[in-house]
């Protein structure tokens, strides 16, 4: 299909090509299903400026992209880079760009096992939410328990999680089962400004608000038993998931960034189509400095979301007397990052600065950067969906590797505006609605509860469809909520 | 003089509009502040002053230095803000916030802005008001 100039053609089922034109070197490659690429297409037809099809163009247009500019199927329109953006540069001769990281850096998801059943859950489920709501800093302007000098903030940027471990904020154990152990080599705190460090020092081990929470969920359906047993997941067998990213730090390197990147694109006179693409090249000194800030703040979310991992077994532990170590960590990934990784692209063994917002790393089985319990299977993708509905655990895979660099989608993605859904439900009435469906939910805004009306999202189910029929990351095992916390 | 949230899927637009360029700057502090809270019940009990040089900067990017200051300000004092001043020259914005403590029993929150953006940035003249909007990432 051509419309006002987007070339579109289904290359293999769900699997979209958007030819190159005007400036993009590379095509795009779009993961979706006719509805998916209809929200796409009908964005175009109505000439709106923003739209996800036109930043997918224009990250093609970036110089050293390797393969193609991706989108995942849970894509809409964000900032430079659409959100379910993936965009893979040659070290040497690409580029690095803020629009490809954001301002969250390295939000993420961590998912956690308990030894736990539903019906053991039913039985304490109000106590558990108070008890958590109680004991997990979130919303806007809460402060965590962990408060930081200015200096050991620049130690929590080189040890990312461990530094939370060794604070006695989280378990050793953990470590392995968080992407890149919970610690990403190269971070420079001199690239942290004052300012970004002085944001963050009441708010380590804090939730944040927005799309952030934490969910007790139970595991509802075993899609593939062979890695739900690498998983050690069972039906019915509690989890918990917390969202949330790098809080304040990582916002204030977005900010700081913007501007240096911006000088940047200028000096080394590259053409972005967006100003929003503002970038340098990756190994230019500006380009290095900003990867190590980005390191920091990667770091930063790892030290904050192991913080918050230890408060939610505290709480756990509280209410239903097992001992800390019966919640075991399955995974935890970034989906606001950019890393640099060893791929194969036309054969060749190729360094890549790999971004991917709101896209999640989804390496297959043999990739030496997973856990060895997963080797044989591939990580876990865990992709959240709405709290009234359900999310899914799926696993990366070799088609994956071979097609997107070992990405795939992260969530359910907005459809509606905040606006909108402000209008069209009362955070109250929502609750009452979700407590009759056995959810117990609380939140410290109640228009930000309305803002996050699982109405408000689109729906879960169809993009982890075109995940799994693609082959890009396949289905283990869908959970679905019992209590919720909103920030 | 007025202030105002505008439409967008996963963020919130906000706009300021004045008879200058300081006061569409002032409205657009409050649209931004009414995001998190509801700022009636903030009382400007405490000012803090910023100062932002001017050099290298056009309107665009100073009105989203200034949104940014006021993000990162709310963090550092916790504070929330209702009221603000600016005072624009040839070298330097110097801007007034005040506000008090936050109180999440006292100010309703809603959401946390993580940062303005240059996202349908504009900063102009329009029939005679100045005019000052962006999105803000939350």
């Amino acid at each position: 299909m051509k419309i006002n100039g987007y070339e579109l053609s289904e290359t293999k089922k769900n699997v979209w090509q958007l030819k190159p034109f005007d400036c993009m070197k590379l095509p795009g490659k779009i993961y979706g299903d006719k509805v998916i690429i209809g929200h796409l297409t009908k964005d175009v037809e109505i000439g709106k400026d923003w739209n996800a099809l036109k930043q997918v163009k224009n990250v093609a247009c970036l110089p050293g992209l390797q393969t193609a500019s991706f989108a995942m199927p849970d894509v809409h329109p964000g900032y430079g880079f659409p959100i379910g953006g993936v965009g893979a540069f040659d070290t040497e001769k690409g580029v690095i760009s803020l629009a490809g990281v954001g301002y969250d850096v390295n939000c993420g998801v961590r998912t956690m096992r308990t030894c736990l059943t539903k019906k053991d859950v039913i039985k304490k489920q109000k106590q558990l939410l108070d008890e958590l709501f109680k004991t997990i800093p979130a919303g806007l302007g809460i402060t965590g328990k962990i408060k930081l000098t200015e200096k050991e903030i620049d130690e929590v940027l080189v040890k990312g999680a461990e530094f939370s471990v060794e604070r006695g904020y989280g378990s050793k154990k953990d470590l392995e089962f968080i992407e890149e152990n919970g610690k990403l080599e190269g971070a420079d705190p001199s690239a942290v400004s004052a300012l970004a460090k002085k944001r963050q020092l009441k708010q380590i081990g804090t939730l944040g608000s927005g799309n952030h929470y934490l969910e007790v969920q139970y595991v509802d359906e075993i899609h593939d038993e062979k890695v739900a047993k690498a998983y050690k997941l069972e039906k019915d067998q509690v989890v918990v998931s917390l969202h949330c990213g790098s809080r304040a730090l990582g916002h204030q390197v977005g900010t700081d960034y913007g501007k240096f990147l911006a000088a940047a694109t200028k000096k080394y006179k590259i053409k972005i189509p967006d100003n929003e693409l503002v970038c340098a090249p990756f190994k230019s000194p500006e380009g290095q400095k900003y990867y190590s800030a980005v390191i920091a703040a990667i770091n930063c979310a790892f030290a904050n979301r192991e913080a918050l991992a230890h408060l939610t077994r505290k709480a756990f532990a509280k209410v239903f007397g097992i001992a800390k170590d019966e919640v075991e960590t399955l995974y935890e990934i970034g989906h606001n990052t950019c890393k640099v990784e060893k791929h194969k692209v036309n054969g060749k063994q190729k360094k890549l600065i790999v971004h991917r917002k709101g896209a999640t790393r989804a390496f297959g089985p043999g990739r030496e950067e997973i856990p060895k319990a997963y080797q044989k299977v591939g990580q876990p993708v865990l992709v959240g969906g709405t709290m009234g509905t359900w999310s899914w655990i799926l696993h990366g895979t070799e088609t994956g590797m071979k097609e997107t660099f070992g990405s795939a989608c992260h969530g359910a993605g907005r459809l509606m505006s905040r606006k909108q859904a402000k209008k069209s439900w009362r955070a109250e009435d929502l609750v009452k609605e979700l407590a009759k469906k056995g959810i117990l939910v609380k939140g410290h805004g109640w228009a930000g509860l309305a803002e996050e009306a699982p109405g408000a999202y689109k729906d879960v189910d169809r993009v982890v469809n075109v995940s799994h029929n693609t082959g890009i990351a396949k289905k283990v095992a869908k959970v679905k909520p019992l209590v919720v916390v909103k920030g | 003089m007025a202030f105002e949230t505008f439409e967008h899927t996963a963020d919130i637009g906000i706009r300021g509009i004045g008879k200058t360029l300081e006061q569409a700057f002032e409205e657009a502090a409050k649209a931004m502040f009414s995001v998190m809270v509801d700022i009636k019940t903030v009382e400007p009990e405490r000012g803090i002053k910023l100062v932002i040089q001017i050099k290298g900067l056009d309107d665009n990017g100073l009105f989203v230095e200034w949104l940014n200051r006021l993000v990162a300000e709310k963090d550092i004092s916790g504070m929330m803000f209702s009221k603000f001043k600016v005072k624009i020259d040839d070298k330097q914005l110097v801007g007034t916030a005040w506000g008090e403590q936050f109180n999440p029993k006292k100010h309703k929150p809603e959401v946390e802005v993580k940062a303005a953006t240059y996202s349908q940035l504009k900063v102009e003249k329009q029939k005679g008001k100045y005019i000052a909007q962006c999105l803000v990432d939350v």
